[in-house]
């Protein structure tokens, strides 16, 4: 332990002298009240560190103690179904309110305990030691830390142990040895090690047609949803975190609501996991850290999240990290900088922005674990851009990193058009590798219907255009056409409620039946058009109604029910063009 | 701390509402500060950065007429703290909870800080129970529930006082747990005349004696702004949580608040973010927007109705778009609306309640509420649009169903959004039924066919 003592602060910025070296990023103890902080800068005698909590009371002359190692968290396997706060110190021990200066206490939980070595094993950092089967969660691997290795020297029987009870210990090949745990700790701000990147294969699947059909996500992706207040953000980031096909949802709630976080939490133990039929909350962990919790803390939140992530992804599984807001992040970055006095760039926020949302991205990846398993860790991030300007930096830097863009649209969610995704200002640079995917599922032509409602779309925004000028009537009827069919793409296909306990989860066979109907309808019309028949005749067919519904009236298991919908289709428009045949004649 | 500290002649300087001090003693970073004066009342400050020489205090009044020589300034040793008690009910207080009605202090049984604490979000109880309030467009399409934070985007002279009085006469829980209620009113920075009404209006209606005042009129100082909804929470807080009740907090108008802000942190020196606003305005406004809630096991619960007006009437300047982002949904007034003689000029397409699908439905309210309040959303929207076609080629360049919609935009003006008293839930769905009757069964794609046959095609008599 280090020491020094405050001669300055402000805030939650402080400096404090010192003839002991301290290290960037070291961990600090604060006070006697022990408050968290960071080194975030050593000038000759001098640390400039940053509190992670209320700073009320701190003098000149108080004490602060250097940990010497990096801002860490413990993880271990009573991760999974807690809620945590941005340093990830369980928040449900706590009370009604957040106190400062509550450390981490050691739990008394015990967890079943299984090992898979035996004495002599030899196991290098990121292997496997033995597993724990929580009755309330998933299956979980205990890993050996990343800084460890050897030959085991001793190993528990299966049993009963706390989280930090040394169960292995190891002989490194230099002889001393390192006793380990279940849990243990790993900084933050250092990705965890891999070995190997894989390249992407196969979709984050979320059960969401305007995600899977047009633009998905591939497993081990990034994705970034940005949008102003009121389009569904964090709807459209808790919906994900419950239908997405993950083995682990990481949710941070970054500078976020605190009533939000109460209703995942009150939410996610009723709902079921479609897979697995257990409660969704079982493979959930909450990071939250409200937008009234200290912002040095919400700063941390973000690495936090990652870093749990990537422990579950270490254990070979698939997990996704919903990150709700990451503009919230960057501002903070940007309080803390604006504090340091330094240097702004570009709307106030530091020149090294950029780079820190490069880092954050760049941890997600389809791997080969340490292991030697396969896991994935998704990144999906919110973006709240002030005015929903799309040209503000936090947006635009985070374009440059991300393959999927997911723009939501103010004007469609004011008309409750959900999940208010703009098809076209989206898009997704994943398209191409899930071909495979749709095509196992049996919908070949996946690529060129994607391209055909796409293309439908953006015919559709041109002629709206033109509609204003001229009027719809006056717009010749293989344009009216078009607009009728982009019509029903947005209403039957693209418009899915989150709320409907029919359509909240679309899976992959229905979301082609669906497209497969839409795209013989736009056939049939488009063919029924040149008889001639009016496209305000097809408009006034009754099938129309049952298709713009067709979402919420069938579900999963009625899939019979999209032939009915196809028959009566095909037999309306004949009947149709019949009798305009018989019009003409 | 038991005594109070205090320091006699050691200011060296001011600048702006900055007061630097000699460190003579020895204080802790954000602890209050009372800075006596001779004559005339004190001024309240705290400690906003602290080395080994130097105190600087943030004064949170003005500084005018402050000399250096005689200033004595008593140290608290905590934070600005606000003594509550049941007697707060039906009382007026300034901006920095000193009793102005004339009556005697109220006893105090609680102390609280004012800044309150973050309440653990995982000790949050969902909030779920509807509120009515009697405004077809808030109850049908936006509802309020209890422990939500939902704030009025208004601009200048538009009738948000009235709505806000409104909402605090009418606003009832449905069901039989109604328990107790009380109104908290901070009136941050606003004429004389806008705290005069409101007082009066509670008055009339005999519900004085539940509501407490905190009134920091245009007059008072600026900086006094940043404390008065702190002081407001603190004693909203205490009577929700500790004497159990259901409380409304009325904070208007936030947008002097931010203004004080922006006052503040540019004497500080502070880098100017958007429009001059300092970059934490969003952290500092989510300290007081995220008191609203409810908490497990403990019956009272908090909610917020602050009122803004928005600069130039402009929905993506700082003020608004940082508190839409806090705060869970917003009720937007309109200017075109309320020449057009629509009381109360609620612009629904913007206007949103992001807990009304926590609140609403099955065992809530009625369970078709969800799907009307989605196909009223849905087909309004679509009237808008079809409103630019016309304003174009004209109503008769329109195809027949469009016409239809135009009308029902109209008629959704007219006689949804248009009221002239309370009407029940019950009353609002039925108008609203009746407005979607005159569309096309096809159009209706919200509604399933149920509630189709229930309520489009059999015309109750």
């Amino acid at each position: 332990m280090t020491h020094a003592t405050i001669n300055w602060i402000s805030e939650s910025v402080l400096r404090a002298s010192t003839h002991r070296p301290f290290r960037v990023n070291e961990t600090a103890l604060v006070g006697h009240q022990q408050l968290l902080g960071e080194v975030i800068r050593i000038k000759g005698d001098e640390v400039i560190i940053q509190v992670y909590e209320d700073t009320t009371g701190l003098r000149p002359g108080d004490p602060v103690s250097g940990t010497g190692s990096e801002l860490s968290v413990h993880l271990g396997p009573g991760l999974l179904g807690n809620i945590f706060d941005g340093l990830l110190r369980p928040l449900a021990s706590q009370g009604v309110h957040v106190e400062p200066g509550a450390g981490r206490q050691p739990s008394a939980k015990t967890y079943p305990f299984k090992p898979s070595v035996v004495v002599g094993t030899r196991l290098t950092s990121g292997t496997v030691f033995g597993t724990v089967h929580r009755p309330d969660a998933l299956a979980q691997h205990c890993l050996v830390p990343p800084d460890c290795e050897g030959e085991v020297v001793e190993i528990s029987p299966a049993g009963e142990y706390t989280e930090d009870h040394p169960i292995c210990t190891l002989r490194r090949p230099t002889g001393e040895t390192c006793a380990i745990a279940m849990a243990h700790y790993w900084p933050v701000r250092q990705p965890r090690p891999i070995a190997e990147h894989l390249p992407t294969e196969g979709p984050l699947f979320t059960g969401q047609r305007i995600l899977d059909s047009i633009f998905p996500l591939a497993c081990g992706g990034r994705a970034a949803m940005p949008g102003g207040f009121g389009t569904g953000k964090t709807v459209l980031q808790e919906t994900l975190a419950k239908w997405c096909d993950a083995d682990v949802i990481v949710y941070v709630g970054c500078g976020e609501r605190g009533n939000e976080m109460a209703g995942v939490l009150h939410e996610f133990p009723a709902l079921e996991d479609t897979r697995r039929g257990r409660p969704l909350m079982e493979r959930t962990v909450i990071i939250a850290n409200t937008s009234n919790m200290p912002v040095a803390a919400r700063e941390a939140s973000i690495y936090t999240a990652v870093t749990v992530a990537e422990y579950f992804r270490d254990q070979g599984m698939r997990v996704a990290l919903m990150a709700d807001s990451t503009s919230r992040w960057a501002e903070a970055l940007r309080e803390i900088s604006g504090r340091l006095g330094e240097l702004p760039s570009e709307a106030g926020y530091p020149a090294y922005l950029s780079s820190r949302q490069a880092d954050f991205y760049e941890r997600a990846a389809h791997v080969r674990t340490l292991n030697g398993e396969v896991g994935s860790l998704s990144i999906i991030g919110a973006v709240s851009p002030p005015s929903a300007d799309f040209s503000e930096p936090v947006t635009t830097h985070t374009k440059r990193y991300v393959r999927c863009f997911w723009a939501l649209d103010a004007t469609r969610a004011q008309a409750r058009f959900y999940p208010a995704i703009h098809p076209l200002l989206s898009y997704s640079e994943d398209a191409d590798v899930l071909n495979t995917f749709w095509k196992e599922h049996g919908n070949p032509s996946w690529p060129a219907q994607r391209r055909r409602f796409l293309t439908l779309l953006e015919k559709q925004a041109r002629l709206e255009r033109m509609a204003r000028i001229v009027g719809k009537d006056a717009l010749p009827p293989s344009q009216q056409q078009v607009l009728l069919s982009a019509e029903l793409i947005n209403e039957a296909f693209l418009r899915q409620s989150a709320f409907s306990a029919k359509d909240r989860f679309c899976s992959a066979e229905r979301q082609i039946q669906m497209m497969n109907i839409i795209s013989q309808f736009i056939d049939l019309s488009e063919a029924a058009i040149e008889q001639p028949v009016s496209v305000e005749a097809i408009n006034q067919l009754p099938i129309m109604r049952r298709l713009r519904r067709m979402g919420e009236d069938i579900a999963e298991d009625e899939m019979k029910k999209f032939d009915q919908l196809r028959n009566d289709m095909l037999s309306e428009f004949t009947q149709l063009t019949r009798s305009a045949a018989t019009n003409a004649s | 701390m038991l005594a109070d500290t205090y320091a006699l002649g050691a200011a060296t300087g001011v600048e702006g509402p900055l007061l630097f001090l000699k460190r003579t003693v020895n204080v802790g970073l954000n602890e209050a500060v009372e800075i006596e004066e001779t004559e005339g009342p004190s001024r309240l400050g705290y400690v906003a950065a602290l080395d080994h020489d130097v105190i600087t205090v943030e004064v949170m009044d003005s500084t005018r007429g402050m000399s250096l020589a005689d200033t004595r300034v008593r140290f608290h040793g905590e934070r600005l703290q606000f003594s509550v008690g049941p007697d707060i009910l039906g009382r007026v207080f300034d901006g920095v909870g000193r009793v102005i009605d004339g009556g005697p202090p109220v006893s105090a049984t609680e102390t609280f800080n004012i800044d309150g604490l973050a309440i653990n979000p995982a000790m949050r109880a969902s909030p779920t129970d509807f509120i009515e309030t009697g405004i077809s467009t808030i109850d049908i399409m936006n509802s309020l529930v209890r422990g939500q934070k939902l704030p009025i985007f208004s601009g200048s002279g538009l009738p948000h006082d009235e709505l806000a009085i409104q909402i605090a006469r009418q606003s009832r829980l449905r069901g039989s747990d109604v328990g107790e209620f009380a109104i908290v009113f901070a009136a941050i920075g606003v004429p004389f005349d806008t705290a005069e009404r409101f007082r009066h209006a509670m008055e009339s209606s005999g519900a004085l004696e539940h509501t407490a005042l905190f009134l920091n009129l245009a007059s008072d100082s600026s900086t006094q702004r940043l404390l008065t909804p702190r002081y407001a929470l603190t004693a909203a807080e205490y009577l929700a949580f500790v004497e159990g009740r259901h409380v409304l907090v009325i904070m208007t108008d936030m947008t002097n608040y931010c203004e004080a802000l922006r006052e503040v942190a540019a004497s500080h020196g502070v880098v100017p973010s958007r429009k001059g606003f300092p970059g934490y305005m969003y952290s500092d406004l989510a300290t007081i927007y995220e008191r609203a809630g409810s908490i497990k096991g403990v019956p009272g619960s908090l909610t917020q109705l602050p009122i803004l007006t928005m600069p130039s009437d402009d929905i993506t300047h700082p003020i608004p778009d940082l508190t839409g982002y806090i705060t869970e949904g917003q009720i937007v007034l309109d200017r075109i609306l309320d020449r057009a003689d629509i009381y109360p000029p609620v612009k629904v397409l913007p206007s949103l309640s992001r807990l009304m699908k926590d609140g609403t439905g099955e065992n809530f309210t009625h369970p078709d509420h969800p799907a009307l309040a989605n196909q009223l959303y849905a087909a309004y929207a679509r009237a808008v649009h079809v409103r630019v076609l016309a304003s174009v080629v004209g109503r008769e360049g329109l195809a027949g169903i469009d016409q239809l919609f135009l009308d029902f935009g109209d008629n959704f003006e007219q006689q949804l959004v248009h009221q002239k008293s309370a009407r029940t839930l019950e009353q609002s769905m039925e108008a609203g039924w009746e407005l979607l009757r005159v569309l096309p069964v096809s159009e209706l794609t919200r509604l399933d066919d149920e509630q189709i046959k229930q309520y489009i095609s059999a015309k109750p008599e």
